[in-house]
């Protein structure tokens, strides 16, 4: 046997940098009946709204104030579901994603064969979340345009009045649309981190997806809370009504930037501690 | 740093520990497994066999002791070692909204060093190889117990391997299965794999094992070439014949201890009284030889040998 035969013997094969692995993740997520029913649910919201509205035809009876801005312009269907939305269907559906991330499989111990492979522990919470910011955005988005398709179809898509009272084009309350739905993914994805980092700490899903709807909840409590005035800066919850902030004219960005780096300190935290549980933890089912 | 491993054998182990809390699973085991070996690890149900497993494959940590693996040390060496082995951990576990190829599609693209391109063939004579090709579309949660596990051995085979790490193959598989997994076993030996295979079933694996290493509540009691742990124990001696008191006496006189004599046979002790001696001496004292064998000792004798007790006693 030659060096240069040795040398090649010795050295392992590449490993190959590629989105499959990534992409079987997501097929398993949008695949499963259980988050296609989920989905259903939340691109429910918007239709429901947007009939309502259509038939009940407020213009003439007046109404709450946002059932009148629906009135006025489709988009508001959209803003309308996501707010809506906003307190427990969208955080449920992260729940539920990032709640079965790494339980589900422990669950049914396909955990152990894809170490065994080995898929890795790190890159495989890399593609656990990766999934989960994916779906994060997708399920927002689907809010958005179920809500936009609604709204435009059966009220028009006419001149936009702002919450600061000035009106606006069509395609500049669609580029807001688009930025809160960023806004809220992002929201969203640190509270997956959250659920990414419960669900490495048991071997049940769905206890998983109920603690991290209980942490959810929680947080909303704290936040309504006035004594605890204090708190509320540093609880998640707390920034996720600022994409109202996008509706003025000029963009109020204080508060959009501070809910910006609180998702990300509360992402970094949680994957970390995911991380370290993950990298530790003895895989016995 | 120099170690107590030898780096020649695929699985190496010095000291390997596990503690659970107040138990301990494995204790101060040193496997060795040799190259082309086919390795029978056996033990009762609860013995230590899947912790030891768990951890050979980085699964779970070790309390102390260490491992090494095709010539890396483990934990650490995961990456180099695990890629070259195909491995079955407890049973087997899949999606059950998956058909057996998408199943296998997954854990393939898990794989870092599989190709993409061939990915499909692999799949396909993974699943051919273990007879599952006709199911392969169906869901997982239709399979029967059987075909799970011809999955979970697919999916071993999904890559070459140098080693093989089984933990109870023929767990859930009707005679006919498990005589399937024999022969695979001793096809994937011949093209030079070595083979880890546990059982708690000793009969199942004693005709394909070359080595055996006998779990007994953590520890390792035995180890070797099955040969060898055969030739630690009595061998027993049978002869046929309807005048079974003469022949008694005449095995007595050879030397042969704890005789037996039954309605048509006699059994006893051989000790080291050469086998050839026996019949001959039988012949010239007139006693009729109908049937004579010579009992080797099943792995059961050896196991109840080494440990006192029977191999149905979970620890």
């Amino acid at each position: 046997m030659s060096a240069a035969e040795v040398l090649v013997a010795a050295s392992p094969p590449r490993a190959r940098v590629s989105t499959r692995f990534l992409r079987s993740e997501l097929k398993i997520i949008f695949g499963r009946r259980r988050n296609i029913a989920g989905m259903g649910v939340l691109a429910a919201v918007p239709v429901i709204v947007a009939v309502a509205t259509y038939v009940s035809s407020p213009s003439q009876n007046g109404g709450p104030d946002f059932i009148i801005a629906i009135a006025g312009n489709g988009l508001f269907v959209a803003f309308g579901a996501l707010a809506l939305e906003l307190p427990l269907f969208l955080p449920l559906a992260v729940s539920a994603i990032s709640g079965d991330s790494v339980a589900g499989e422990a669950n049914l111990g396909t955990l152990r064969y894809l170490l065994a492979i080995p898929a890795g522990r790190t890159r495989l919470l890399v593609i656990k979340y990766t999934a989960i910011v994916i779906f994060a955005l997708a399920a927002t988005f689907l809010v958005a345009l179920v809500g936009t398709i609604m709204g435009l179809a059966l009220f028009g898509g006419g001149d936009m009045t702002l919450l600061s009272g000035t009106q606006t084009s069509l395609a500049d309350s669609l580029w807001r649309l688009v930025l809160s739905s960023l806004y809220l993914s992002a929201q969203f994805s640190a509270l997956g981190a959250i659920g990414m980092f419960v669900s490495t700490l048991t071997e049940q899903p769905i206890g998983a997806t109920i603690a991290i709807v209980l942490v959810d909840v929680m947080m909303f409590i704290l936040d309504s809370i006035a004594q605890l005035d204090w708190l509320h800066p540093w609880l998640l919850t707390h920034w996720w009504t600022a994409f109202g902030d996008l509706l003025r004219d000029p963009i109020a960005t204080e508060s959009i930037q501070r809910g910006l780096m609180t998702a990300l300190v509360y992402a970094a935290v949680f994957w970390v501690a995911a991380w370290a549980r993950l990298s530790t933890k003895d895989i016995s089912n | 740093m120099t170690s107590v491993l030898a780096d020649s054998a695929p699985i190496v182990t010095g000291g390997l520990t596990k503690r659970f809390r107040r138990q301990i699973a494995v204790d101060r085991i040193d496997l060795e497994v040799p190259n082309g070996a086919v390795y029978g690890f056996l033990g009762p149900n609860g013995s230590g066999k899947t912790t030891t497993i768990r951890m050979l494959l980085g699964l779970i940590s070790p309390t102390a002791g260490e491992i090494s693996l095709l010539g890396s040390k483990m934990p650490a060496g995961a990456r180099t070692a695990l890629r070259r082995i195909g491995s079955l951990v407890e049973g087997p576990a899949f999606h059950p909204y998956l058909s057996g190829r998408a199943n296998l599609a997954r854990l393939d693209a898990a794989d870092r060093y599989s190709e993409p391109r061939t990915s499909k063939v692999r799949i396909d004579s993974a699943l051919e190889r273990v007879g599952l090709l006709a199911a392969a579309e169906k869901r997982y949660r239709a399979y029967s117990l059987g075909m799970r596990q011809r999955l979970a051995i697919a999916n071993s085979l999904l890559m070459p391997r140098d080693l093989m790490v089984l933990d109870e193959p023929t767990n859930g598989l009707d005679p006919q299965g498990t005589r399937e997994v024999r022969h695979l076993i001793s096809e994937l030996a011949r093209d030079g794999a070595t083979v880890l295979i546990s059982s708690h079933l000793l009969a199942e694996v004693e005709q394909i094992c070359s080595h055996v290493g006998v779990m007994y509540e953590g520890r390792l009691v035995a180890q070797g070439p099955l040969s060898e742990l055969r030739a630690g124990t009595v061998q027993t001696v049978r002869i046929d014949t309807d005048r079974t008191e003469d022949a008694a006496r005449v095995l007595g006189e050879l030397g042969l201890s704890e005789i037996a004599s039954s309605p048509g046979h006699v059994t006893a002790t051989l000790g080291d009284v050469a086998i050839e001696k026996i019949v001959p001496n039988l012949v010239n004292a007139c006693v009729p030889v109908l049937g004579f064998a010579v009992l080797r000792p099943s792995l059961e004798d050896v196991f109840v040998s080494l440990t006192g007790e029977g191999f149905n006693v979970s620890g």
